[in-house]
Formats: C-alpha cells, sequence, structure tokens
C-alpha cells in the first residue's frame, strides 16, 4: 500500500463524508424511515460498481483510490445505518427497523446489479474499495 | 466548521478502512467487515454516551461514517454470490447491530443513569 495511494484515500473520504454530511442537513433523516442515508447507500453503491465503466478512472490507480474507497467509500456508511436500526429497535419498531437494513442491503446489491450489467467490467476490478 | 471536522473524520477513517482492507481482504473480505463492525461499535459507544455537537461531527459523522461502508460491502456481497454472499452480508449486519448495541450498553453505562 503506497503513501500516494493512502493519501488519495484520505482526500477522497474527506470530500465523500462532507457530501454526506451535506445530503443529511438538506434532508435530514425524520424520525421514521432514514431515507437520506438509504439514498446515499444506494447511489454510492451504484457509482462504485459503475467506476470501471469510467477509461480515465480505469487508467489511474491514484484516481480509483481516491473516487473508489475515498470518495465513495467515505460518502456510504454502515455505522451509521446500524445505529439507526438499533435506535428503531429500541423505540420498539422492529419491522421497521429490519425492514429498513434488509431493504438497504437489497437495493444496494441490486443496484450494484444494474450497474455491472449496464457497465463493461474488467476481470480485475482491483483492490475492495 | 463542521463541515471542515466531518471532512477531517473522514479522511482519518477512510484512510484506516483501505489499510485495513489492503491488509485483510482477501476472497472474504476480512478487512472491510472488521472495520464496518468496529464502526458500528464506536458509533453506539458514542451515542451511548450522549457525544453531541463538534465531538461528534469528528468522530461520530467523520470517522465513523468514513471507516465504515457501504458501497464497497454491496459490491463484495454481489461478487461473492448468492450462497457466500448472503452470509458475508447477513454476518456484516448481524455482527455489526450486534456491536452497535453492545456500544451503545456501554456507553449508557458509562453515561450514568441520566442518560
Amino acid at each position: 500500500m503506497s503513501p500516494r495511494l493512502l493519501a488519495a484515500v484520505a482526500a477522497g473520504g474527506a470530500v465523500g463524508a462532507a457530501l454526506r454530511w451535506a445530503c443529511g442537513e438538506a434532508v435530514p433523516d425524520g424520525p421514521g424511515l432514514p431515507a437520506t442515508t438509504l439514498a446515499v447507500n444506494v447511489v454510492g453503491s451504484l457509482l462504485l460498481a459503475l467506476l470501471p465503466a469510467i477509461a480515465v478512472v480505469r487508467r489511474s490507480a491514484t484516481l480509483r483510490a481516491a473516487v473508489g474507497p475515498g470518495l465513495l467509500g467515505g460518502f456510504t456508511t454502515l455505522s451509521a445505518a446500524s445505529e439507526q436500526t438499533r435506535s428503531l429497535l429500541a423505540d420498539g419498531r422492529p419491522a421497521l427497523a429490519l425492514g429498513y437494513l434488509l431493504g438497504t442491503l437489497l437495493a444496494t446489491v441490486a443496484a450494484v446489479a444494474l450497474a455491472t450489467r449496464l457497465a463493461p467490467q474488467p476481470t480485475d476490478a482491483g483492490v475492495a474499495s | 466548521m463542521t463541515l471542515l471536522l466531518v471532512a477531517l473524520g473522514g479522511a482519518l477513517g477512510s484512510a484506516l478502512r483501505y489499510a485495513a482492507a489492503t491488509a485483510l481482504d482477501a476472497r472474504l473480505p476480512r478487512g472491510t467487515l472488521a472495520v464496518n463492525v468496529a464502526g458500528s461499535a464506536l458509533l453506539g459507544l458514542l451515542v451511548g454516551l450522549g457525544v453531541e455537537d463538534s465531538a461528534y461531527s469528528l468522530l461520530g459523522v467523520g470517522f465513523c461514517g468514513g471507516l465504515t461502508t457501504w458501497s464497497a460491502f454491496a459490491g463484495q456481497t454481489h461478487r461473492l454470490g448468492p450462497r457466500t454472499g448472503t452470509t458475508y452480508a447477513v454476518a456484516t449486519l448481524g455482527l455489526a447491530l450486534a456491536a452497535c448495541a453492545l456500544g451503545f450498553w456501554v456507553g449508557s453505562a458509562g453515561a450514568g443513569p441520566q442518560a
């Protein structure tokens, strides 16, 4: 792992986290379904799966690290989804809690499946991003 | 100010996640699994402790949000196929939720009876 790639991930992660925060400020998650976090995770998962189709990203390892594990890794979140699910369970809303968690899983994996059908996938997608 | 704290935390968390994924992800993404569970535990702890404002922006929204990832998790689940992918997804979400609840419980106990 090169320092350059690590720095690229950190820079992308800063932007991604800031964008996620801005989405939450613009449309705060309400007391029910955390729709903003759900949307952030679906959009981020879709875009990550589309990345290999973008030639300029395929050519540059630095750009790949900055946008993949950096920007989109930092934009999406699993910790917030865990805490939101825990909070809904604690509020006595188990159906909404599990529907939210499993719904996010199904929606994001479906988005990835869609992206891999639409975009040509190189055989080596690189390390997990 | 909040934006900068979130960005700083996001940079640190993302870099740590990348280091863990590079070191530990093999056919099974153990590194990503580990950071997703650890980040969920830490966020639960912060919420349980009642951490708010600047500290929450830096550590909760920024660091925990950057440390954990849903996009890579979804891509890995898809790549692993229906059988292994389902096992990986259920393990990640189950462990992350349990870790978050444990963190919250520890934090609430630490914050005292008023929390």
